[in-house]
């Protein structure tokens, strides 16, 4: 198995830099770091890939089974890492990816000089005096929105995606694919996204750990952020002025500057 | 005839038409703000950050909401269903934000009744001069009509998924009883067989067998039913059930081919003869345990290969064979052969020959074939159908018709 074709890994930036792992979160690819992946690339290799089942991914890889759960995403992770052979590598975790990270590095701290869990939730359902924001309810409903969107989704999505005229370099060859996804494959991973629980493995990381919430933020709000940040010992904690899910895109120079700042503090 | 008050050019007169944009103009709202307010699609002003700027009086009645309980306090994803928030979180604003628009995206609005409503949202970012995003515009369509049509679809479509399962379950059911499910183990003999399914939802036409006959000898066939299907499967049927039968009364491999194509003769529609390839073979073992006496006999058939123990490999031609069934006395020719210990007789069919191994769709070919069978002898039943798989696979793509393969060997050093 060719993993860098499998997930579409990508390595630019520095080559004599620390390098710097970015994941992607659930709902889009590799495209999601654009804006912060130029400033890191001038300090950092800089390595970017796809889950399998998102963006331009080997579709021939994907299979149900091995990822209805994080463990397969994080064997991927691992075997990245391995077939890179770069040398332990800083994992930037957004979303879901951050408990990838988590287990990732749980498994093989070796491969992991540090992690940064950007808007990380290790359990978005409600369950006793844990507040994860949604019920399993909730849940249900976002697999309905997926559905809604199912049919328009090919037909829909690309046309929208052209319209970028300030970066025209982007052209024709992101119009079929950016940020695509098999309705199918979205499926399966929202339910391992939104259902799993990985509350449990945080305290099991050794490896120094970035929690980067957002300070408005409803699918990982900041009490999700503390709880992280308490479970993980010796962790960091600093919350982005953004607001949404994704700093990288509200605010990527402070997202940016987050990074860099930990990747280079000792 | 006359046409209403239009000139003969279908024209209005003109002192209708300087009326027009008077009359036009007194039907049509005058002010800017009454089009904003009232049009029939909700309108939303964002900041940046998804907090309300502005919104028109459309979408304040179907939120059954006030201006000044969501101007500046709200959010968008405020007057979302949760759901519809953590789609928006995940796909909607990102995709947004990297593109400057988003298209017709369905997402459900709460009212402050509980009601929910589907619309279509489609957004624009609005920039100032110096290219900074300021705004986010958001038109949002009605879509209960539209999604009560989508969940038809999407029924449908479930639908249609569920038969083609049964579909495939059924053609694998069909497949499975025209393949022996099992090689029988023959005395003296290594034996195996693969089938390359091309299709998952089709019966392919590729039938093959190796059982027990009287006084010790075996009958062996691998034949190839053109076309693919029902049809094709009930002449399979026919053919695979002739040929165990006919061997049983009078085993000698052309009378059984002729029987077969009797009885395909028997069958024949009025437009189309049924009509297959077929090798049958009968096997008896030597006297003394040495090997097995082998007689063919082809019909259209690609010809059965001989590895040897001495490493050399050949085909062995039926010439002169015609198909079975399409004409009433088609004539079959045998050819003999002496199975020792190191040979190995593989037939297949031409899935295999015909797969396409390049760009440009060239086929396989005879001539690669009896390279790789150099290449590979000597070897046994096993062996030859392993290496032969594997070749299967690497063809990907390329091979698209079933394939079936049936060796059979004696064991070197068998004494």
């Amino acid at each position: 198995m060719d993993v860098r074709k499998r997930n579409r890994v990508r390595v630019t930036g520095r080559e004599s830099g620390p390098v710097v792992m970015l994941a992607h979160g659930f709902g889009c690819d590799q495209n999601l770091w654009r804006l912060v992946a130029p400033a890191l690339a001038e300090h950092f290799r800089v390595v970017l890939f796809d889950h399998v089942g998102a963006g331009r991914s080997d579709p021939s890889a994907w299979s149900p089974e091995r990822y209805s759960t994080l463990d397969g995403y994080a064997q991927d992770v691992i075997g990245i890492c391995r077939e890179l052979g770069l040398g332990p590598v800083t994992f930037v975790g957004h979303s879901v990816s951050s408990m990838i990270g988590v287990l990732a590095a749980v498994e093989e701290p070796a491969l992991f000089e540090k992690l940064i869990l950007l808007t990380p939730s290790p359990s978005y359902i409600d369950d006793g005096d844990y507040r994860g924001g949604f019920s399993e309810q909730d849940i249900d409903e976002l697999l309905e929105s997926l559905d809604s969107n199912y049919l328009g989704w090919s037909a829909t999505m690309a046309p929208v995606i052209m319209g970028n005229p300030d970066r025209p370099e982007l052209g024709e060859e992101l119009t079929n694919s950016f940020c695509r996804t098999d309705p199918e494959m979205a499926r399966v991973f929202a339910r391992t996204t939104f259902l799993s629980d990985n509350r449990a493995d945080l305290a099991e990381v050794t490896v120094p750990t970035l929690v980067a919430e957002s300070a408005h933020d409803t699918i990982a709000p900041r009490e999700v952020g503390a709880f992280v940040h308490a479970q993980i010992r010796g962790s960091e904690l600093v919350t982005l002025d953004s607001r949404g899910h994704c700093p990288q895109l509200s605010a990527p120079e402070e997202t940016a500057e987050a990074i860099i700042a930990f990747v280079q503090g000792s | 005839m006359r046409r209403g008050s239009e000139g003969t050019d279908g024209s209005w007169p003109s002192q209708d038409r300087d009326q027009a944009p008077r009359v036009l103009s007194a039907l049509l709202e005058d002010s800017v703000e009454d089009l904003y307010e009232n049009a029939p699609c909700g309108y939303l002003s964002t900041l940046m950050d998804g907090r309300i700027a502005k919104i028109n009086g459309t979408l304040l009645r179907w939120l059954g909401r006030r201006r000044e309980d969501l101007v500046g306090h709200r959010h968008f994803s405020d007057l979302l269903t949760i759901g519809g928030r953590l789609y928006h979180e995940t796909h909607f604003a990102p995709l947004l934000r990297m593109q400057g628009e988003i298209n017709g995206v369905a997402l459900e609005l709460k009212a402050a009744d509980g009601t929910r409503l589907p619309v279509l949202a489609t957004s624009t970012v609005k920039r100032g001069e110096d290219g900074e995003p300021l705004l986010i515009r958001t038109t949002l369509l009605d879509a209960r009509d539209r999604r009560a049509y989508e969940r038809e679809l999407l029924r449908a479509r479930q639908e249609a998924e569920h038969d083609r399962e049964r579909l495939q379950r059924l053609a694998t059911t069909l497949q499975r009883t025209l393949i022996p499910p099992a090689i029988e183990p023959v005395p003296g003999m290594e034996a195996a067989a693969h089938y390359h399914f091309a299709s998952s939802d089709e019966v392919g036409g590729d039938f093959y067998d190796l059982f027990p006959l009287a006084g010790g000898s075996w009958g062996f066939f691998m034949g190839d039913v053109r076309g693919k299907g029902a049809d094709a499967a009930v002449v399979t049927s026919l053919a695979r059930y002739t040929l165990r039968a006919a061997a049983v009364s009078d085993p000698e491999p052309g009378s059984v081919l002729a029987n077969l194509n009797t009885a395909l003769n028997q069958q024949a529609q009025e437009d189309e003869p049924p009509f297959c390839t077929v090798i049958f073979g009968l096997l008896a073992p030597e006297e003394h345990g040495l090997g097995f006496h082998v007689v063919l006999a082809g019909g259209g058939h690609p010809p059965a290969m001989l590895l040897r123990a001495d490493g050399s490999a050949d085909y062995l031609p039926t010439p002169g064979g015609q198909l079975v069934g399409v004409v009433p006395d088609a004539q079959f020719t045998t050819a003999t052969l002496d199975l020792r210990p190191g040979d190995t007789l593989l037939l297949y069919t031409d899935g295999l020959t015909e797969a396409r191994t390049g760009d440009a769709g060239e086929r396989y070919g005879d001539e690669a074939l009896l390279d790789f069978a150099r290449s590979l002898a000597p070897t046994s039943a096993p062996g030859a159908v392993g290496a032969v798989t594997a070749l299967l696979d690497s063809f990907g793509e390329g091979l698209d018709d079933d394939t079936a393969l049936l060796a059979m060997s004696v064991p070197p050093g068998e004494r």
